[in-house]
């Protein structure tokens, strides 16, 4: 079995110091991120110490769409070759990149509290971010609701599909309705100041290092769990099938 | 156009299914009239008022009846496993699916057709001198729905809780559709009836990307 292969291949002693590496690494980022962002970063004039959230409201942002774009050419890669690995990639990509879009949606109100008075306005990028946010927590719960693990592998695989399109529509759509949301200010017609740009930079880092840490951990949770799956298929069958479980014991072992 | 045919004929036999007991149609046309009569106990449906909220009111109407009455249409095949007898045929899976979305459609529309004269009664506007844009836009909305609203019901029919999940997928994803559906609506029953390019634009948008998809993506939905 290709995952039973796969777990079997890293082997425990290593893959633990690499994670825990690789975990302190992404806290040392994100430590040095908040410093950066509190107190490298110059005070923007007007809105003054509640205009620091920027640093992690937009860098949360882009990672989140970074991680759902991941998801979409997952599914199709997966619809196309039948490899788990691109389920696994997928599901992981979108239960990564829900938390990551609920950071910049709760971050969003406490900004826009003291700033625009208000916490929640219907304008295109808030709502069109609240319907993708939807979308992907249905994704999350479809796949919880179908048990056989290719069938649900399929079936998420279209509805993932189905949802990153419907995204630009929902956001065109919307953006017809007045926006109050600011404008970017990166790109044509922008003007941050360059030392914000460069603490944005690195917070963006920062965030694509905590992503990326996310995204393979729950990788290979998921390749467990679908080896645990099939297991389970496995036992449920009539019948015993001697040399399988002798072979899948062996492999269960060294997980 | 290879797919012509079988199309037609899956097409003939949905129309023949559901002719014989009109349950869906009944049941779709009484849960909208429900729901429009309940909705005119939130604001008080003056011609103003009716103007302003009276076309969404229809849309969200029928989006809800939708969200219902496109479950059966792959829960039904469940019933004799007919659906394994439909794949089995030599003809493209797409086929399958191409035709319950258009039989829906058809279901949609004749609903629609027995509701808008009740709704513009109930809710005073005027629908004859803007009969003929009305009907582009309920076209072009409808298909949307039913393009989107079919294949999600073949995605739920192999889920858990399938009753609860269409509407949870469905209505999410047709937030664009009934926004451009809503507001072209909206358009005709202003003083000065006027259709905006820009939410036919959306819909035609909207039934050729998804249209599309389902071409290319649909026929996984149907495997064993």
């Amino acid at each position: 079995m290709a995952s039973a292969a796969h777990v079997k291949s890293m082997e425990p002693s290593r893959s633990a110091a690499a994670q825990a590496l690789a975990t302190i690494v992404v806290a040392l980022l994100l430590f040095v991120s908040v410093y950066a962002a509190i107190l490298v970063a110059p005070e923007e004039r007007t809105m003054g110490l509640i205009q620091r959230i920027f640093y992690f409201h937009v860098p949360f942002g882009w990672s989140a769409f970074i991680a759902f774009f991941i998801n979409l050419v997952a599914s199709i890669a997966y619809l196309r070759s039948r490899a788990p690995k691109w389920d696994w990639l997928a599901v992981s990509s979108a239960e990564v990149g829900v938390p990551f879009v609920t950071v910049m949606l709760v971050t969003g109100p406490i900004w826009a509290h003291p700033v625009w008075g208000i916490w929640w306005t219907w304008d295109a990028r808030l709502t069109s971010t609240f319907v993708l946010w939807v979308l992907y927590v249905c994704y999350l719960l479809l796949r919880t609701l179908i048990d056989e693990p290719e069938r649900r592998a399929v079936v998420s695989a279209v509805f993932a599909i189905f949802a990153a399109f419907d995204i630009p529509l929902v956001y065109f759509s919307i953006w017809f309705f007045r926006t109050q949301h600011p404008q970017p200010v990166i790109g044509a017609g922008g003007s941050l100041d360059p030392r914000m740009f460069r603490v944005l930079l690195v917070c963006w880092g920062a965030t694509l290092a905590l992503l990326a840490l996310l995204l393979v951990q729950r990788y290979r949770l998921e390749a467990m769990r679908w080896e645990l799956d099939h297991l389970r298929l496995n036992l449920d069958r009539p019948g015993p099938e001697p040399q399988r479980f002798a072979t899948v014991g062996s492999k269960g072992g060294s997980i | 156009m290879a797919l012509a045919r079988p199309v037609g004929v899956l097409l003939a036999k949905e129309l023949r299914t559901e002719f014989r007991t009109r349950e869906l149609l009944a049941t779709t046309l009484v849960f909208v009239l429900i729901v429009l009569v309940l909705f005119s106990f939130t604001f008080d449906p003056t011609s103003v008022e009716s103007r302003r909220f009276g076309p969404g009111l229809l849309w969200l109407a029928l989006l809800f009846a939708s969200s219902l009455m496109l479950h059966p249409s792959f829960t039904h095949e469940h019933t004799n496993d007919t659906l394994l007898a439909l794949r089995l045929a030599p003809i493209d899976p797409v086929s399958i699916i191409a035709a319950k979305i258009l039989a829906n459609f058809c279901f949609l529309l004749v609903a629609e057709l027995v509701l808008l004269p009740i709704f513009a009664a109930l809710y005073n506007l005027h629908v004859l001198p803007v009969l003929g844009r009305l009907a582009a836009v309920l076209v072009l909305g409808t298909l949307a729905i039913c393009i989107v609203g079919t294949v999600f019901a073949a995605i739920s029919s192999q889920a858990r809780m399938r009753e609860l999940l269409l509407p949870l997928l469905l209505l999410p994803l047709l937030t664009p559709a009934l926004i451009a559906s809503a507001e072209a609506t909206a358009g005709l029953f202003e003083e000065q009836p006027a259709l905006a390019p820009v939410w036919i634009g959306v819909l035609a948008a909207f039934d050729t990307i998804f249209l599309t998809v389902t071409w290319l993506f649909g026929d996984y939905l149907l495997e064993e």
